[in-house]
């Protein structure tokens, strides 16, 4: 029994360190801007305008406009929930602002698929961000497949921070 | 674009006496190509290329017809001719360069024994007159130079600026008559010429003719534009604009430069092709991140969805009778390659083993069908029967998406995508045999090559 299980949570640590290398952007993100954040969708003195794009990240963090996908996946993992309820809870002090959900594609798929690939990701954060409470006529969707990739490369490592969805605040 | 096919008696009763009586009329169309792919071309490949003497054509007198002199089309028009039947893979064209000139009287009445001396099987003769009314008379012959025979004569009436489909013209006859298969070379491309960084890439929408001459681009490359194909009638080029940040596919009207949506939607619609006809289109749209296929009347009414299985059912290839739709679908867990009806019934897999399959075309032949297959890392270039048999892999990169099929089904052009930061996508073609691989000069990087028929 004792060997079985441990067996059983070899093979369970495998299966996270395994799912998180082929899924996730590396660790190497840039660290989340500290003390920019505000939740008060007021003026911040930084001159940043509170609902715009700049205001987002600065409250979201430079990486926390995007979520990322395993190789032909679009689940949203427990990670890209907590991405997305951070930038619900912008979106909702902040309800005058309409978005875009851009989901993009690696580079190793066919053109065509990845742009359906592509909705399929942005869709599926549309939908998370919808059951947090945002009201999904105020984000659209565009898919751009493997057009615009983020990191410019063939390793896994650019794939890795390619297979995203994107919040982009349009305006107003 | 002008080009009239005359017939060459009268050009020669101006000249010395035919070499041959029975070829005062112009030669049958040739014979229907052999349903067996394989086979008339893989004996002739390996070194064994049949030579063909090319000097260039002869001029009655040096005329500058719109700019453009007699004697020096009469050389150019052998360059095309003595290209398109190097490119072929089955030919080794000698001259124009490197060859004597011939005179205006040799062209019906070839000095064989000069050209067997050459080890040439065969030589190619021509003329390039000026009409009198503003045009240029093209004509070309094929002979065999040890049987002394005439094989081909073709005559053409053209506007001065198509010197080139003339010659392309030509060369399809001299193909056409040596191997047996239908013609390819006088047809055109659309394609995505691409230019700047990788992240950012500017991609417009350009044509050229099947060898890459006459080359021109369409959109100005404000707006991302991905997957043209040419109508059939080379009047209309279908495709995804990314104008307005939406994906919608247009019809672009080549003669007046303005272009409509084919479909009213919201959604993103994508991965269009024309029927063979060129009456009804295939789109893709995505609803709600669920894609599937799509069938509307190319002059717009009500679109009918053809799929409705959960996940992504895209893009599609009518045969070429129109009966039937070859499309990807991953409702098996990956991109799998189906065929179905074309109303959308008898929805059938006929992709297994090796990997994804996807992008499939069908061939205007209606016996292959070339698709992407997708695994061990590499993705290349395939073709299987439509019933799923005979899978062969032509070609082996790192990357070769999209095939599109020549007129005659004999070539696929596809792209090439090489790796890394500076990586790179450019317009390749390969015969059937796998062995004929050929890059395709482009004045900027090329992506998504649609081949259309052969002109008329």
């Amino acid at each position: 029994m004792t060997i079985r299980k441990s067996t059983a949570m070899i093979a369970a640590i495998t299966m996270l360190a395994v799912g998180a290398c082929a899924k996730k952007a590396p660790e190497t993100l840039p660290p989340v801007p500290e003390g920019t954040g505000t939740d008060t969708g007021t003026d911040t003195g930084t001159g940043v305008i509170p609902g715009s794009q700049e205001d987002f990240i600065a409250s979201v963090g430079a990486m926390g406009d995007r979520i990322f996908f395993g190789f032909d996946q679009y689940n949203v993992d427990s990670e890209d929930m907590a991405t997305l309820q951070t930038q619900s809870q912008w979106l909702q002090r902040n309800p005058a602002v309409r978005v875009t959900l851009e989901g993009h594609a690696d580079e190793r798929g066919t053109r065509d698929y990845n742009i359906a690939l592509g909705e399929r990701r942005a869709n599926a954060a549309k939908n998370y961000l919808a059951s947090l409470g945002v009201d999904p006529s105020r984000i659209s969707v565009i898919s751009y497949g493997k057009e615009r990739p983020a990191e410019i490369g063939s390793t896994e490592e650019a794939y890795a921070r390619n297979r995203r969805a994107v919040t982009v605040i349009i305006g107003r | 674009m002008f080009l009239r096919p005359i017939s060459l008696s009268l050009a020669l009763l101006l000249t010395a006496a035919p070499v041959a009586a029975q070829t005062t009329t112009a030669p049958t169309p040739p014979a229907v190509a052999p349903t067996e792919p394989r086979e008339t071309i893989e004996g002739t490949l390996s070194n064994e290329r049949t030579v063909i003497a090319i000097p260039s054509l002869a001029t009655s007198s040096v005329q500058t017809v719109a700019g453009l002199r007699t004697d020096s089309l009469g050389r150019q028009i052998a360059e095309v001719i003595a290209a398109d039947l190097e490119r072929s893979g089955l030919y080794e064209p000698v001259g124009p360069g490197g060859v004597r000139a011939i005179t205006r009287a040799e062209v019906q009445a070839p000095r064989f024994a000069d050209w067997q001396a050459r080890n040439a099987e065969n030589v190619v003769h021509g003329f390039v007159d000026a009409s009198g009314t503003g045009g240029l008379v093209v004509g070309c012959y094929l002979y065999d130079t040890a049987l002394g025979s005439e094989l081909v004569r073709k005559g053409f009436e053209i506007q001065p600026s198509d010197w080139r489909r003339a010659a392309h013209k030509c060369a399809d006859a001299i193909y056409s008559r040596l191997s047996g298969e239908a013609p390819f070379f006088d047809s055109r491309v659309a394609y995505i010429a691409e230019s700047g960084p990788k992240g950012n890439r500017i991609k417009r929408l350009a044509i050229m003719d099947s060898d890459g001459g006459n080359h021109r681009f369409i959109t100005n490359g404000q707006a991302l534009a991905i997957s043209p194909r040419f109508s059939p009638d080379y009047k209309k080029i279908v495709y995804v604009s990314y104008l307005n940040n939406r994906v919608r596919v247009f019809i672009y009207d080549i003669a007046s430069g303005s272009q409509k949506l084919v479909t009213e939607s919201g959604n993103a619609t994508f991965a269009p092709r024309w029927s063979p006809d060129g009456t009804q289109i295939l789109y893709s749209m995505a609803v709600g991140g669920n894609t599937d296929i799509y069938r509307i009347a190319a002059n717009g009414g009500t679109p009918v969805r053809l799929t409705s299985t959960p996940g992504i059912d895209v893009g599609g290839s009518f045969s070429p009778d129109g009966r039937k739709i070859v499309f990807e679908s991953d409702r098996s867990g990956s991109q799998q390659i189906y065929t179905m009806n074309i109303d959308g019934s008898n929805q059938q897999r006929i992709s297994f083993g090796g990997g994804r399959a996807a992008t499939p075309e069908w061939s205007p032949r209606g016996d292959l069908i070339a698709f992407t297959r997708m695994g061990g890392g590499e993705f290349r270039i395939g073709v299987m029967t439509p019933s799923g048999g005979g899978t062969r892999l032509l070609t082996n990169s790192w990357q070769d998406e999209a095939p599109t099929w020549s007129p005659n089904g004999r070539v696929i052009q596809f792209f090439r995508t090489t790796p890394g930061r500076e990586g790179k996508s450019s317009l390749w073609q390969v015969d059937l045999t796998g062995v004929n691989l050929r890059r395709l000069p482009t004045p900027q990087d090329g992506s998504d090559p649609s081949w259309g028929p052969v002109l008329p």
